[in-house]
């Protein structure tokens, strides 16, 4: 019997998993690789430990920034907040105009149309939560509403959440259609999919649904909402890139990945460069396909580079606080 | 042919298969500070708590082989010497050391893991540079673990009759240890830390090629304030070695090394009341099941072969996989090698380090050579190695079969040989078709399955999802040509004490 299996380094042959006169038999008989969760977060830590010095370091620090989601989503969020924000997105360090501007401003569908005027002609991209962010428990009629009125307000990335109910009740089918219609509301604009790693709890789960995610045709697929314990680990991003990797050599497309909640280091955000380097390579090292979910991580980086081309640190007050 | 000759131009990272516009990220160098440590120019015997010279005055120099220069020169003993440590450590067992309350002896045996906690970082250093090691490694498993031997063993000192109840637990007297150049310092707190718990005293002989933290550890043992004569350590060649096993005042000898030695070992001292323990060579069954966690069994399988550059006597050499995940999982592991860091033992990004000596990478090259010939398909990463030193490119065979020389013999390199099995019982069989017995590894999701692997697989150690793990509560020790005798653990402890009863 011939088992429809994995097999990385050839999308040709795999193209019958996804298309072809195997899809039936996939469906019976294919399966998600298992995750042992002792290992994945032994590989994490070695990873963690790799000693990134001087010019490795520099380099990393700048494209942690160039891959930034620069994020403010509070109940609590104003025009004048996001105008701020977006000002710290554009230039984040105004004495030094070397450094780069992040990728995108994330915030709340009511805020894109501020974003829209702040970032004009910046580069900076404008991404939006929606779905009835964070909880997603919201009938799919108003989740495809709230996505349809960000894309019109100009939000040219959607983060959208995943039905975790669905998901944890085991009818992944439906947590499929939504993302598949969801993806088609967005219409020009990228989606990632957002899988809540912290309410999925295990390993197996978190790579079960980063494939549901990729086949329904997310663009990039993400950790967490940072509205809960524990959002981005090092682990689970390692188990997502080892699907997006997978998923790659079975398919031939190309996912990114995006890691949010809880990374406030420079160093943090090393490890989780040099884990997605050495697990997907250099060509997934740009912020077309790797972004930091973070509203607080920008400044340690700042700081760090400032430390590393002058060897001295400055103080939290020589770098502005948006 | 594709194998490793030195100063070959090989493109400067892994092979990433890099499109146009995609540039590596060159991790910088971050190289170990090496200006904490010092290490003397000459070393001699430390026998009763001095370094003193051989008789006649004889030395030997030591390398790095990862650079091929001198470290430094250290004393040849002779016949006389090894008397002369015997003695030492005859007498020290006599006066004082059996006379000592265990929770006396422990007080010594937590002292020496404190000190080496708290030197860890001299020990890492020197400990790379003698063996070749990666410092990530020195530093993470090897100078903790070797602690972690004396803090677990200085537990047992003072309860050696509740280990053994109604046994009056007695201590043998003079332990001879003989141990190799992989692992210097953690097989030196293997040997040392039972036999000092159980009331003996020791002459230690380190490998000639990786004696330096042998003699780092000697000051240590002054440091600890030890009794002279409990722990001496001498070196020299194989025969001293010999000598010292053969020694008519010593009642125990445990021996880490070669079976060829080690049968050598064991015939010499038949028909004596010497203790021996043999802990020998491997030829690791690494089994994947088509159900096994397979990133993570890559990474047990790299762990497995390429830690410590394949020196391992359990390393998992013999990886067998399920036909039905073969093709997945070579793809998963030739990717995976193309990112192992090949280099400089003391740059902390180092994966895999120097090869021990030269003659040990002579038989490396010698085995991957028999391998092509034998018609194996050879698969090497692109990596550039160092212009100096003893460097192998990490190896992997595919299309073994259990008739060529690398399915066989014990290579002690990073090369790794891989078959493939149908069923279960195709695995167990194959797995167990080898004259050793030291260890093995399973991977599957399936709990019953590891059950029955585990009982069906003829060796000491088997590991279930996991590779190359190792604890001081845990024995470990070899079936058939790997050897007999357990080390840590209370196994590891009745090897150095006398059990036949309410003494003689």
């Amino acid at each position: 019997m011939s088992t429809p299996t994995i097999r990385p380094d050839s999308a040709s042959r795999s193209s019958d998993l996804t298309t072809g006169r195997h899809q039936h038999l996939g469906s019976l008989l294919g399966r998600v690789w298992a995750v042992d969760a002792v290992g994945v977060e032994e590989r994490a830590a070695s990873l963690a430990k790799r000693s990134i010095k001087k010019e490795a370091k520099l380099w990393a620090l700048d494209l942690a920034i160039r891959m930034m989601d620069l994020t403010t989503l509070e109940g609590k969020d104003t025009p004048g907040k996001v105008r701020a924000l977006a000002g710290k997105a554009r230039r984040p360090d105004p004495t030094d105009p070397s450094i780069p501007h992040v990728a995108a401003l994330c915030v709340y569908p009511n805020m894109i149309p501020t974003a829209v005027e702040a970032l004009a002609g910046s580069g900076v991209k404008i991404a939006s939560v929606a779905t009835y962010f964070p909880s997603g428990q919201a009938p799919l009629e108003v989740k495809l509403a709230d996505v349809r009125s960000a894309v019109e307000m100009g939000a040219d990335e959607i983060d959208m959440v995943i039905d975790r109910g669905a998901y944890l009740a085991g009818d992944y089918a439906s947590v499929y259609d939504e993302i598949v219609a969801v993806k088609e509301a967005c219409g020009e604009a990228h989606l990632k999919v957002i899988l809540e790693t912290g309410e999925l709890e295990t390993y197996d789960n978190v790579r079960r649904a980063s494939v549901l995610a990729m086949a329904a045709g997310a663009d990039f697929i993400k950790t967490s909402t940072g509205k809960v314990q524990p959002a981005a680990t090092l682990p689970v991003t390692l188990v997502m890139l080892e699907a997006i990797r997978d998923f790659h050599a079975q398919t031939g497309r190309v996912v990114g990945m995006k890691p949010a909640g809880g990374i406030r280091t420079a160093k943090e955000a090393i490890g989780y460069l040099t884990t997605l380097y050495e697990t997907l390579g250099p060509r997934w090292m740009t912020p077309d396909l790797f972004r930091f979910g973070a509203s607080s991580l920008l400044n340690d980086v700042l700081m760090q580079i400032r430390k590393e081309r002058t060897g001295r640190y400055s103080g939290g007050d020589y770098f502005t606080l948006d | 042919m594709t194998l490793t000759k030195k100063n070959e131009t090989r493109p400067a990272t892994a092979s990433w298969g890099l499109a146009a516009g995609e540039h590596p990220w060159e991790y910088a160098p971050a190289p170990e500070a090496t200006d904490h440590v010092r290490i003397e120019p000459e070393y001699g015997l430390f026998i009763g708590n001095e370094f003193t010279r051989s008789k006649p005055r004889r030395t030997f120099t030591v390398i790095n082989p990862a650079t091929e220069e001198p470290l430094a020169k250290v004393a040849h003993a002779s016949k006389a010497d090894v008397d002369r440590a015997v003695g030492a450590a005859s007498e020290a067992h006599r006066s004082v050391w059996s006379k000592l309350p265990g929770r006396e002896r422990a007080k010594y045996l937590y002292r020496i893991a404190r000190i080496l906690q708290e030197r860890s970082r001299e020990f890492a250093v020197v400990e790379s540079m003698n063996s070749g090691k990666p410092i990530k490694e020195s530093r993470d498993v090897d100078v903790p673990l070797a602690a972690a031997h004396f803090f677990y063993y200085a537990g047992w000192a003072d309860k050696l009759e509740y280990a053994y109840p109604n046994r009056d637990p007695r201590s043998l007297g003079v332990a001879a240890q003989v141990i190799p150049w992989n692992f210097p310092l953690l097989m030196l707190a293997w040997k040392i830390a039972p036999a000092l718990a159980a009331g003996n005293t020791v002459v230690l002989k380190p490998a000639s090629t990786t004696p330096l933290t042998a003699y780092l550890f000697a000051d240590v043992v002054r440091q600890a304030d030890l009794p002279p004569g409990v722990v001496n350590i001498i070196t020299g060649p194989g025969e001293i070695g010999m000598e010292l096993v053969t020694h008519p005042d010593v009642r125990k000898v445990a021996f880490t090394g070669s079976t060829a030695v080690g049968k050598m070992i064991a015939r010499a001292l038949a028909g004596t009341d010497k203790k021996v323990t043999l802990e020998l060579g491997g030829k690791a069954a690494n089994i994947v099941f088509d159900d096994a966690p397979l990133d993570q069994a890559i990474e047990g399988i790299v762990n497995g072969i390429y830690f410590n550059q394949g020196e391992v006597c359990c390393a998992g050499s013999r990886l067998f996989v399920q036909e039905s995940v073969y093709e997945p999982l070579i793809d998963k592991l030739k990717a995976r090698l193309s990112t192992l860091r090949v280099g400089d033992p003391l740059d902390k990004n180092t994966d895999v380090g120097a090869i021990n000596s030269a003659g040990q990478l002579a038989k490396v090259t010698e085995l991957v050579e028999s391998g092509i010939e034998e018609g194996a398909e050879i698969f090497q990463p692109d990596c550039q190695l160092p212009d100096r030193g003893f460097f192998f490119v990490p190896t992997l065979f595919t299309g073994v079969s259990q008739s060529h020389r690398i399915a066989q013999e014990e290579i002690f390199g990073p090369v790794l040989s891989v078959l493939t099995f149908r069923t279960p019982e195709e695995a167990i069989e194959k797995a167990n078709n080898t004259p050793y017995g030291l260890s093995a590894g399973v991977w599957t999701e399936k709990g019953s399955r590891i059950f029955k692997m585990v009982n069906a697989m003829r060796a000491g150690v088997v590991w279930a999802n996991t590779f190359n793990r190792f604890d001081p509560t845990s024995p470990f020790g070899g079936y058939k040509e790997s050897g007999y005798g357990r080390e840590g653990g209370i196994h590891g402890l009745g090897a150095y004490l006398d059990l036949s009863g309410n003494g003689r």
